[in-house]
């Protein structure tokens, strides 16, 4: 990959990533409402307010907060969240793990779900099988996150009792070892199918449809008239190209990821970024509100960059572009 | 320069299910989209939530906010989607409901249809540091997170449909604008656009005559697409408690619901099943229009 389209890429990101910040801290500087009454109470005395707006920063004039945040963010510092004390950064990175893996649990599933769907869908289009599985795909697609959700604590944690409802492990469990990743995994299993089911709706449309483009071309034909199984024609000529486009729709998809995500958590007591943004939506606790965007944003920057650069990778042509 | 159309343009939309192609009147379009099971039935679900935003109020059996029975009755001839914790009607409040999600996901629509239009047939037609200026500005709108940037501005301005309308609107444009883009692109330097700027043809001529009618058919499908997502993106903050609190919503009754699972699944069910229904219609539509095309 050539040096310069690397550079060329990455430097795109950062006037992104700038715009972000000034528009994010703005944004909540515009905030009717004052952290400090939120925080101290309503009832507080003026000195202890003034201590608070020091403490926080909040005493200087807005563009002096801008630099000093700026400057501040650059070198990884987000502030302190104004209900936990501590640094944002800790905070939010004390909740990244349960988010990372239902999140990645859910991507693992929906490839391996809807890449062989999406197969059996274009196999024959418009044929039973074809209507039935883009169907429930269009379907699943129409449905909001937290209904799928909703749903799916009813039929399969309430009616069936396969699943427990809430949280990460079970309560007042001291379980350690194998027992507690057992938990942890009976836990993770209806949320990361939720999460999994939006993005197999997704990826079963765009499969079946790069695939159908693939089909018919000539290197398909040739291998089959080699005598190629079906199976083998599609899964070794057919779809390693049909899946070109999928990397850099993957990249584009990850802000929805996490979207979806945080609705999941918040459904079923995730304790993850999700779950967090609630909390600190409740309590006006804009550090956290502020570096969860930062965060979310820089990711979505980066994956984006990172399915472009993957894209180049294995398909030469967009280099020369 | 950026280069045109890209695969990740319709990725925030879910791919269109065929390759768009030009060709076709408008009313073989029209006949051959409800030809289609998918047109068909598509166009039943958007009349359903549309008859409900607009009759809704007059059809609905009770008042939303009047107290009209037992609480948590499930669903029964007196009240076919059950009754809330209350003892409100919940089919009078789904019916209510219609209206704040179709307000918002048209009013979003109407803003990114007119954003993106300009700036599209802007950057496409005139291109150079125009295009390159507008396409900057655009990724820029286009990478911000739309569902955390919709959460941050609502906590900081408060509830409210008009800022749901506004941040969602907002973020919304840029979709529609590489779209215009990448068709203008596509068809500027064509003959017959070339023959209208030898007769000496105005750009605004050149613009509503050339251009206009044969970029339509494909903003026509990812403006369906983008509305869908626009109605499920609302419905979800209103279930997170950042819609209008004043005005009944699906989001709203979904939310409402998610503390009654286990005694009350009506609650959830009817309020998350009409979103979906509304959602599904939109898109099937946008899926036949487009299949349609690719077919004509």
């Amino acid at each position: 990959m050539t040096r310069r389209f690397v550079a060329g890429r990455l430097a795109q990101a950062v006037p992104t990533m700038t715009a972000i910040l000034v528009v994010s801290f703005i944004l909540l500087h515009l905030a009717p409402g004052d952290p400090v009454l939120a925080l101290a109470g309503e009832h507080g005395d003026a000195a202890y307010y003034a201590f608070m707006r020091q403490r926080f920063g909040l005493d200087q004039s807005l563009p002096q907060q801008l630099v000093t945040y700026l400057g501040r963010v650059v070198t990884g510092d987000l502030g302190s969240s104004y209900v936990y004390g501590r640094g944002t950064f800790r905070v939010i990175m004390d909740r990244a793990p349960a988010t990372l893996l239902l999140t990645g649990t859910a991507l693992l599933i929906s490839i391996l779900v809807a890449i062989p769907l999406a197969a059996v869908a274009a196999a024959k289009p418009h044929g039973a099988r074809d209507v039935g599985i883009s169907g429930a795909a269009l379907a699943l697609y129409s449905a909001p996150a937290f209904w799928v959700g909703q749903l799916a604590i009813l039929a399969f944690a309430l009616r069936l009792g396969l699943f427990p409802v809430q949280g990460m492990t079970s309560a007042g469990s001291a379980a350690t070892g194998w027992s507690h990743a057992w938990d942890v995994i009976r836990h993770l299993a209806l949320p990361a199918m939720v999460l999994a089911s939006q993005e197999i709706a997704v990826l079963v449309r765009i499969t079946r449809s790069t695939l159908l483009d693939e089909l018919p071309r000539d290197h398909v034909r040739t291998a089959r008239a080699k005598g190629l199984g079906e199976v083998r024609t599609v899964v070794r000529h057919a779809l390693p190209r049909a899946l070109l486009p999928v990397v850099t729709i993957l990249g584009a998809r990850v802000g929805h990821v996490i979207a979806g995500a945080a609705v999941v958590e918040i459904i079923f007591g995730w304790p993850g970024m999700g779950q967090l943004l609630l909390a600190s939506l409740q309590s006006r606790d804009t550090p956290i509100l502020l570096g969860l965007f930062l965060l979310i944003s820089l990711t979505v920057v980066l994956a984006n960059l990172l399915s472009d650069l993957m894209y180049a990778a294995i398909d030469p042509r967009v280099r020369l572009r | 320069m950026p280069p045109s159309t890209r695969a990740s343009d319709f990725a925030d939309l879910a791919p269109v299910a065929e390759a768009p192609s030009r060709g076709g009147s408008r009313r073989v379009l029209r006949a051959d989209v409800l030809r289609r099971t998918s047109g068909r039935i598509g166009l039943a679900f958007v009349a359903l939530a549309l008859g409900m935003a607009v009759l809704g109020p007059s059809l609905a059996p009770h008042d939303p906010f009047a107290i009209t029975g037992e609480s948590l009755v499930a669903p029964s001839a007196a009240h076919p989607m059950g009754t809330d914790a209350l003892g409100r009607d919940v089919f009078s409040a789904v019916l209510y409901g219609a209206r704040t999600s179709l307000l918002a996901a048209g009013a979003v629509g109407v803003i990114a249809l007119v954003c993106g239009m300009i700036v599209g047939m802007v950057a496409g037609y005139r291109g150079g540091w125009m295009d390159d200026a507008l396409m900057r500005a655009t990724e820029l709108f286009q990478v911000i997170p739309r569902f955390f940037f919709a959460i941050i501005a609502i906590a900081v301005f408060g509830p409210g449909l008009d800022r749901v309308i506004l941040t969602l609107g907002l973020t919304s444009w840029p979709i529609l604008a590489r779209v215009v883009r990448g068709e203008v692109i596509a068809i500027r330097d064509l003959d017959f656009v070339r023959a209208a700027e030898a007769m000496g043809a105005p750009a605004s001529h050149i613009v509503r005559y050339q251009l206009l009618p044969s970029v339509m058919p494909t903003v026509i499908v990812a403006l369906g697409l983008l509305v869908g997502q626009v109605l499920l993106l609302e419905a979800t903050l209103g279930f997170l408690g950042l819609g209008d609190p004043g005005a009944i919503s699906w989001g709203m009754m979904a939310a409402q619901g998610q503390g009654f699972l286990r005694v009350a699944w009506w609650l959830a069910l009817f309020p998350g099943l009409a979103i979906t229904i509304t959602v599904l219609g939109v898109n099937l539509l946008a899926d036949a229009f487009s299949s349609a095309r690719a077919a004509s």
